[in-house]
């Protein structure tokens, strides 16, 4: 027989124990996050955050960003056509807000601009209580918001960011990229360069001189020298330089070929038509027709470079005249509320809000990891890209590559760039491994 | 020896853009004694005369085709140039040479703007400090600029070159060389014969006119030339006038070789400012020479070769001179004694 004493001690113990056993299932319990994580909406409004440039020199694709954006929170509180959500597949989005909450969001200018893109994030974080940010157009503004925001336990869902950096050696765990990069460029135009320009090219490469321009450098080079192509010459020009005509000069008797641009907004705006001035599209070298190559372009430089873009070969992420349902959802939608077709920067960031709304609704909570869960790995279609993976290893997502070339015929001002190839997903998937970096950890910090 | 050729004429052709901004920039300095921070924005409000011109000569008759739908479903538009239909082939010309043709509009413009700039906020600060002339400038220039984007958006307006001057003139086969070895871009070596023109016109006014008399009277010595009766106020704010439209008729023709943004003329301003510190404060001579000498540099130091004896010299070059003539000649170049020397 046993007998059993108790005392003050044991009886707290035993308490203790009592309190914790019978708390332990609603740890389990969905929603039961509550205070743990950085602006749980729980029992307030739900906030997103959307940090793009409204000023300096990206602010017209920043501002498209927004327009899509604002479109985006529309069709996910039920109001408009719907737009992406009748097309997304699998979705879970009913078209009643999220979780059956409305939306709200506020809004940020990061003025092309790190540092205002890191403090305008944290703004929306630590007094507007957005649960998530999105929206960049450069890959400074990109990588510093997602490292502020895996630091405060905040979903980064990207806009415009084409640096192989975003989703390698500076990804988070809290950011995700819908964005392709520089190195699906490379591999997604260098079988369409061997087909247009052959095998035995000579490329002289102009490159902005920041992470992005590094990186597409690397990857153009390292694709068109495994076509055979050999490079003359890697010259780093300034970000936001005007005046080109000191870097063109040395191309015309460097034995080049083929001219690569790895330049972006302004910059390439400025460099190509000068590139063309200079006369290097009438020339001829090696005994060949001299090239230039664009490799990564968007609609509103192309309009920006006018006259000098008709030809030119680049890639893109995606383009409104695609005739899938997903694209023709989303351009009518845009169309309709903004007169005109919706830009790559528009596109990818309606994507990400639905994305991120999507997979809330999935993970039955906004309690970050669970929304990471549920992002990590979520292949879908019907968004304008064909069949699209968002990668748990690095949080890119890995879908088609579009091959452009600038429209020699333009039947109308939007009409600046056609669709001249597509690259399959299988093609632009490459070892995550590659780009090294770090997710870090699921659990969230407090604000 | 044709790289090195190639690289002086975009040397020149870019110090014709810096001489023609920095020499309104020292008129400004030399007869009304301000430092004018809005100076570039001038330059910029030039090249907005060039796409105000072509926003207006492009204006269209927009017709609905019920025939044709756009992707999102609305009747698609149809567009005629109303110039064209007026005037036929000639509009098309007229549409063509838009750039060069907009000087017409960019003259008056940017004389009544340099004018309405100087009398209605800039003479109030003439016997203010130094300091707050830059404030109130620096202000004014960022008003200008916002103006200018809330008008025509952030996004560069291309310009393009009239059909007849594109592609580049084979200067070598004017040398004897053989062909191809030396080509320079038709607009590139337009853009420098107008500024030697536009300069060389700036200082004939300035020397063989007896307003021009008045006006280097008066920069020696206002009070003077003020006690023998004569309105240099008056004249002063023509010369401010006179620098705007200098400084907008090189934006204008600036314009095909770069789309301007409401951002250009900060882009330029810092520039221009180091270039009329190098020629000398004041000195007309100095900042022309000191714009040709700075973009020849900075020409030369993007050379490879230069660049791989000095990584990032091409970045920092202009700086570098800037520094090393305020330590062994504060006045400048060309400089007056005792001006801007301590």
């Amino acid at each position: 027989m046993t007998n059993f004493r108790t005392n003050r001690r044991g009886l707290l113990k035993g308490a203790g124990a009592g309190i914790v056993a019978l708390s332990t299932p609603h740890i389990f319990t969905k929603g039961a996050w509550a205070q743990n994580f950085c602006n749980d909406p729980t029992s307030g409004k739900i906030v997103f955050g959307f940090n793009v440039p409204q000023t300096g020199s990206y602010a017209e694709e920043g501002l498209e960003q927004l327009k899509a954006y604002e479109l985006a929170v529309k069709h996910i509180n039920g109001e408009g056509d719907g737009g992406l959500l009748n097309t997304l597949k699998p979705a879970a989005l009913k078209g009643n807000g999220v979780l059956g909450r409305k939306v709200e969001y506020v809004t940020g200018d990061t003025q092309t601009n790190t540092d205002a893109a890191r403090d305008g994030a944290r703004r929306m974080i630590e007094r507007d209580k957005a649960i998530m940010v999105t929206g960049s157009v450069t890959s400074g503004e990109a990588i510093a918001q997602q490292s502020l925001c895996q630091e405060m336990g905040v979903i980064y869902m990207s806009g415009l960011t084409h640096s192989n950096d975003t989703t390698g050696k500076d990804k988070r765990r809290y950011g995700f990229r819908h964005f392709f990069n520089a190195y699906q460029s490379g591999v997604a135009i260098a079988p369409f360069l061997a087909k247009e320009y052959g095998t035995d090219r000579r490329a002289y490469h102009l490159t902005a001189d920041y992470t992005w321009g590094w990186t597409q450098e690397e990857s153009i080079k390292n694709a068109t020298e495994a076509l055979g192509w050999e490079t003359v010459a890697t010259v780093r020009t300034p970000l936001g330089l005007g005046d080109y005509s000191q870097y063109l000069t040395p191309v015309l008797n460097s034995g080049a070929d083929v001219l690569i641009l790895n330049h972006y907004g302004h910059d390439m705006v400025n460099s190509l038509p000068q590139a063309v001035q200079f006369g290097l599209r009438e020339r001829q070298a090696n005994g060949k027709n001299f090239e230039i190559v664009v490799p990564m372009f968007s609609e509103l430089m192309a309009v920006g470079a006018g006259e000098a873009v008709k030809g030119i070969i680049g890639t893109s992420n995606w383009q409104w005249s695609l005739d899938d349902e997903g694209t023709k959802a989303f351009t009518k939608s845009y169309g309709e509320a903004y007169g005109q077709p919706p830009s790559q920067s528009a596109h990818t960031g309606y994507v990400q809000a639905i994305l991120y709304a999507d997979a809330v609704e999935r993970a039955g909570t906004f309690y970050p990891p669970e929304v990471i869960k549920a992002l990590e790995g979520f292949e879908f279609d019907g968004m304008g890209n064909g069949r699209t993976v968002y990668r748990d290893t690095d949080h890119q997502c890995f879908k088609e590559v579009l091959v452009v070339r600038g429209n020699e015929n333009p039947s109308s001002r939007f009409d600046v760039l056609n669709v001249i190839g597509r690259t399959p997903r299988e093609d632009v998937t490459y070892d995550a491994s590659i780009f090294g970096g770090e997710l870090g950890p699921y659990e969230p910090n407090k604000c | 020896m044709n790289v090195f050729l190639a690289q002086l004429l975009n040397g020149l052709d870019k110090g014709g853009a810096y001489a023609l901004i920095a020499l309104g920039l020292t008129l400004v300095f030399g007869t009304l004694g301000v430092v004018n921070f809005a100076h570039g924005a001038l330059f910029m409000l030039g090249c907005f005369c060039a796409v105000t011109f072509r926003y207006l000569i492009t204006l269209e008759t927009v017709t609905i085709d019920p025939e044709k739908l756009s992707p999102w479903g609305s009747p698609v538009e149809v567009r005629t140039p109303l110039v064209q239909n007026w005037f036929g082939d000639f509009g098309a010309v007229l549409v063509d040479y838009s750039v060069p043709i907009s000087i017409l509009l960019a003259i008056p413009a940017m004389l009544i703007i340099g004018i309405a700039m100087e009398r209605g906020l800039i003479k109030h600060f003439y016997k203010r400090s130094h300091a707050e002339q830059i404030l109130v400038t620096f202000g004014l220039a960022i008003v200008l600029q916002e103006i200018v984007r809330s008008f025509f958006g952030a996004n560069p307006v291309p310009q393009p070159i009239p059909s007849d001057l594109r592609g580049a003139a084979d200067i070598g086969v004017w040398f004897g060389m053989a062909a191809h070895t030396l080509t320079y871009p038709w607009w590139r070596l337009i853009y420098l014969l107008f500024s030697a023109v536009v300069i060389g016109g700036v200082f004939a006014f300035l020397q063989f006119t007896t307003f021009g008399m008045v006006v280097r009277a008066g920069m020696a010595d206002r009070e003077t030339v003020g006690l023998m009766g004569i309105d240099i106020d008056r004249r002063f704010t023509i010369v401010f006038g006179l620098a705007a439209v200098v400084a907008g008729v090189a934006g204008v023709m600036y314009t095909p070789l770069l789309a301007p943004n409401y951002h250009l003329g900060m882009d330029f301003l810092v520039l221009s400012f180091v270039v009329v510190v190098v020629g000398g404060m004041g000195s007309l001579p100095g900042a022309v020479a000191a714009g040709f000498l700075l973009g020849i540099l900075q020409s030369f130091a993007s050379m490879t070769e230069v660049k791989s004896l000095i990584p990032g010299i091409d970045q920092v070059i202009i700086y570098l001179v800037a520094v090393v003539i305020l330590l062994v000649r504060p006045r400048g170049l060309m400089g007056r004694r005792g001006i801007m020397e301590n």
